[in-house]
């Protein structure tokens, strides 16, 4: 298979696009349209700050990598989250970052070691709660949550941005189809703009990449990511979701990017309005300042004090 | 024979067929990977050499 820009060789081809590109040009292609999507969606301006959640994988790299070839002042948040898994994950993790971070002119990484700041990893928190004890992705859901927002927030950026690509966005929409969760497909967006009370924006710029086209671009450029999944992972709904929409995407090419392009476009329509004004209202909360629906304390502060008292006992 | 490696596990298939080929023979989707030879990706309509030694990188992470 050969180019469509140049007739060399091709290194990928993307059946959704009918389009073949050499690595030169797969390069190019990648970064341009990742620049059309910020401007079409509106996600941020070229003078605004952006601070890019990284986790190592290829994504977030990957990310970090376009918007600083694009000449955005981004910044890295990593959280430590401590985990192991018998391969040291979150040490290994960090330790691709600092590599990425070694060849490359701009872009400051913060580090937030969980650990250190709240006196205990995120699995070990979890197994004091009911809903983390077998598995912790929900605490972990709410510590990266928590962090995000404040370091994004105590930093002075105008928007938080995440690796997520189109297969990411896909599984998600369609596991709230299936479960006919009209709440979470209200929210899930693109773009999340900043609130009043106190959330900031968050932007998906990879969202109409294929997960195969970011690990692609990881791989020309010869980025060093962590090939491995957290160990939490394994089993995960989301990836079960992916594999099947990946075996129907076999059989129509353009079906995922199709299906969540449709969801976006009737959102639009209004098929949803109703349920996007159901978001409570959110109060500082009493213990950390941050936004919360749980009433005076938030759920990660409450996360944290259960673990002292379980401490204590 | 041609050599796949995919997750630390290592295959083998016979020279002349395409990747693609290759990896419906491992029950490979061939969205959730990439195929490497040299240090270069290659499409799947590929045809492998008799000696290649393919890397076949996974592209599926979540959780």
């Amino acid at each position: 298979m050969r180019c469509k820009k140049c007739g060399a060789t091709a290194a990928i081809h993307m059946r959704q696009h009918k389009l073949a590109l050499c690595e030169m040009h797969y390069v190019d292609w990648f970064q341009a349209q990742t620049e059309r999507f910020i401007g079409k969606y509106r996600m941020f301006a070229r003078e605004e700050r952006v601070l890019i959640a990284v986790s190592g994988g290829k994504d977030s790299l990957a990310l970090w990598d376009v918007l600083l070839a694009l000449g955005y002042e981004a910044d890295g948040l990593y959280i430590d989250l401590g985990i192991n898994g018998g391969l040291d994950y979150s040490k290994q993790s960090l330790a691709r970052i600092e590599g990425f971070l070694a060849g490359r002119e701009g872009g400051s990484l913060h580090v937030v070691d969980i650990a250190g700041v709240y006196g205990a990893t995120v699995p070990e928190a979890a197994r004091l709660t009911r809903r983390g004890r077998a598995k912790p992705c929900a605490v972990c859901g709410l510590v990266k949550r928590h962090v995000m927002n404040r370091v994004a927030r105590d930093g002075g950026y105008d928007v938080l941005a995440t690796g997520h690509n189109l297969d990411d966005e896909a599984a998600v929409l369609f596991g709230n189809t299936l479960n006919w969760q009209l709440g979470y497909l209200a929210r899930q967006a693109p773009v999340l703009p900043a609130s009043a009370d106190g959330l900031a924006r968050k932007v998906k710029p990879f969202f109409r990449f294929y997960e195969r086209e970011t690990a692609a671009y990881a791989l020309v450029r010869g980025i060093d990511y962590l090939y491995e999944e957290c160990p939490f992972s394994v089993g995960a709904t989301s990836i079960r979701h992916k594999m099947t929409l990946n075996l129907m995407e076999t059989d129509s090419p353009g079906l995922k990017l199709q299906f969540y392009l449709g969801f976006l476009r009737a959102k639009e329509a209004g098929a949803l309005a109703g349920m996007a004004e159901a978001r409570p209202v959110m109060e500082p909360c009493e213990r950390c300042g941050q936004p919360t629906t749980a009433g005076v304390v938030c759920a990660f502060c409450r996360l944290w004090e259960a673990r002292r008292s379980g401490d204590e006992r | 024979m041609v050599t796949l490696t995919f997750r630390g596990e290592v295959y083998e298939v016979r020279a002349g067929m395409t990747l693609r080929n290759a990896l419906e023979k491992l029950a490979l989707n061939p969205h959730m990977v990439l195929g490497v030879r040299e240090g270069k990706l290659i499409t799947d309509d590929t045809i492998l050499n008799e000696g290649d030694e393919v890397k076949l990188v996974a592209v599926i992470s979540g959780g």
